[in-house]
């Protein structure tokens, strides 16, 4: 009995997340299709549900129902297969990531090289969905997937090996652990990092502008051409878990995980209220909305959700207020670190929604360039300054303004030239592949007349 | 400890079973779909080991990365062909006769020397470091030169790769 018990939490916590997950994958669809109808003037899902809440499950109930379409020249096990590799991968890598302190499944010493080779291998179930299904535009969706997803891990990695310098170490709560005890958020100390892991994750999600795989008014539908109903849902389940892997590990990285900003800063205690005023706006904004809708029964929904956010208000508030030494003050850094956690991951994916408003699509051949040519020589300049700076700080006691501000400088510098060199470079390009046109149009020509 | 045990037979059934399917498929894709789940079942027992850094290696290296090319590679292959050739050559009798060697020479192995063989008792989990410390502490101070050596080796081969396949240096 007691070698079990030290397994219940993590399973029931895993249990939560799978079950939860696909919930909120759902709602993450709603918003960003919100986001793109506020982006673009207009108001988006508004039939199901008050302002469109209920879509995600009427369209999860849509996809369940579909027809199974299994084309006859597929590879049936492959084909079937293929979205539970992609599916699986992405959850399994959720089990490394801190929620909060308390909420992890298991805090792995080996967290960050964990949930990176977990969510590589996701890459399989692209693959093997684009062959097994026999069509051109699969096959060609997956090729262009696999060639980016392997093109930017290198730059990811190498982004995430100069915040694991910083940490020292790979445990996820010890990272976390550490840009306290240095007391900066490691975007801070490394802001190239950073850019360069965020530029990456939107390629490695295979979203626009890096949405090559799946590029519509080219491919189809890239590797899920073939694929409907439940299957083709999958995938999207896993796209959308491994946006939320890649959010969590950057918030994670470089923002701090469950920290508050200014977690060890007195003056900044009043941020413990900012989770109630965020509760309190969205309630406000529920009731006020509640008189202006059409049906009584979207009266009394929306109503409950207004009800619901006072709720949370309340769980969020109780632990602030309650006397020091309580067990409510106590629960106060599980509920609190959650709180930040998941608000730091929502930010950063809504700025994937906002790039992905705001940005036309890249050329295939431009976002290789972009990758080995501009990504890889900066993260690795990157991994190199941040040393210097660690060494200039640990060795020779200069202090932190300094040392890491000349790391910076020399990443930068670094960048600059990279551009430089890269446009002079696309420049003389231009003119070889005329050149090189020229060459095989003569070569041809012997051929047809033949 | 029965634990352990029952995942180390599940670990071992999996790598053994798909290793034998990666060479009786005919279909080159699926006999590199079973050789990515024989690499992670023997990643599974590294972890049973405790070698968590072993462990994630070879997932990160071979089924994340290698495989991968591999499996890039297959795709464009025209498999059709390989589906109409001889699988499995012809001369069975020189393999019988190596195989038979080979496993007269482990039986006798275990044969001679199993009144010989000790083993240690195994660590208890707790007492164990961090192996990731300990590899790199390995790589990058005991063995520092012969690491340096074989990075430059990939080194060159990285280069030379590229220099081959580009038209234009």
């Amino acid at each position: 009995m007691n070698a079990i018990i030290p397994y219940i939490w993590p399973v029931v916590f895993a249990l939560v997340i799978v079950a939860v997950l696909p919930l909120i994958a759902g709602y993450i669809v709603l918003v960003e299709r919100k986001v793109m109808a506020d982006m673009q003037v207009r108001l988006g899902p508004m039939r199901v549900g008050p302002h469109g809440l209920l879509q995600p499950i009427a369209d999860a109930v849509k996809l369940l129902l579909k027809e199974d379409i299994i084309p006859e020249s597929a590879d049936r096990l492959v084909f079937w297969g293929a979205p539970l590799i992609s599916v699986t991968a992405a959850m399994l890598a959720l089990a490394a990531l801190p929620i909060g302190p308390f909420f992890q499944i298991a805090d792995l010493n080996i967290g960050l090289l964990y949930i990176l080779g977990v969510s590589s291998l996701g890459i399989f179930g692209i693959v093997l969905g684009g062959w097994a299904s026999n069509s051109h535009y699969s096959l060609l969706g997956a090729l262009r997937s696999a060639a980016q997803l392997v093109s930017y891990e290198t730059s990811a990695g190498m982004a995430i090996v100069g915040a694991l310098l910083l940490a020292g170490t790979l445990s996820t709560r010890g990272i976390v652990q550490a840009q306290s005890d240095i007391g900066v958020w490691f975007i801070f100390a490394a802001p190239i990092g950073f850019f360069i892991y965020l530029v990456a994750s939107i390629a490695e999600t295979n979203r626009a502008p890096f949405d090559m795989p799946e590029a519509e008014s080219e491919l189809v539908a890239g590797y899920m051409t073939e694929y409907s109903g439940f299957r083709w849902a999958l995938y999207f389940l896993a796209e959308y878990t491994n946006m939320v892997v890649v959010a969590s590990i950057a918030a994670t990285l470089f923002l701090g995980g469950w920290m508050r900003p200014f977690a060890n800063t007195r003056l900044f205690n009043f941020l413990d209220y900012f989770p109630l005023l965020l509760m309190l706006w969205i309630a406000g904004y529920c009731f006020r909305r509640t008189p202006k809708q059409p049906v009584p029964v979207q009266k009394m929904f929306m109503a409950a959700v207004g009800l619901l956010c006072l709720v949370l208000a309340a769980v969020f508030t109780i632990p602030v207020i309650a006397p020091a030494g309580s067990l409510l003050a106590a629960a106060k850094p599980g509920i609190h670190g959650a709180f930040w956690f998941l608000f730091k991951v929502a930010a950063y994916i809504y700025v994937f929604m906002w790039l992905r408003f705001t940005f036309p699509r890249y050329r295939f051949d431009q976002l290789m360039r972009l990758g080995w040519q501009f990504l890889v020589p900066l993260s690795i300049v990157n991994v190199m300054s941040i040393g210097i700076s660690l060494t200039l700080h640990r060795q020779l006691n200069w202090p932190n303004l300094v040392a890491f501000p000349v790391g910076i400088a020399i990443t930068l510098a670094a960048g600059a030239y990279l551009l430089a060199t890269g446009e002079k470079h696309e420049q003389t390009r231009v003119g070889e592949d005329e050149n090189a046109e020229v060459d095989s149009r003569e070569e041809e020509t012997p051929v047809n007349a033949v | 400890m029965l634990f352990n045990e029952v995942m180390f037979y599940v670990f071992g059934v999996m790598a053994v079973v798909s290793a034998i399917l990666v060479v009786t498929r005919r279909n080159a894709v699926q006999s590199a779909i079973f050789l990515v789940t024989a690499l992670l079942a023997t990643a599974g027992i590294f972890l049973n080991l405790n070698a968590e850094f072993l462990f994630i290696v070879q997932v990160i290296l071979y089924a994340g990365g290698i495989m991968v090319l591999f499996v890039f590679v297959i795709m464009l292959v025209n498999l059709d062909v390989a589906l109409h050739q001889v699988q499995f050559n012809r001369q069975w009798f020189v393999a019988l006769i190596i195989s038979a060697v080979l496993a007269a020479q482990v039986v006798a192995a275990i044969a001679v020397s199993r009144h010989t063989l000790y083993t240690l008792a195994p660590a208890a989990p707790e007492t164990l470091e961090p192996n990731t410390e300990r590899v790199a502490f390995y790589l990058f101070h005991t063995y520092m030169l012969p690491f340096e050596l074989a990075s430059i080796l990939l080194l060159v081969a990285m280069v030379g790769a590229v220099v081959m396949a580009k038209k234009r240096v």
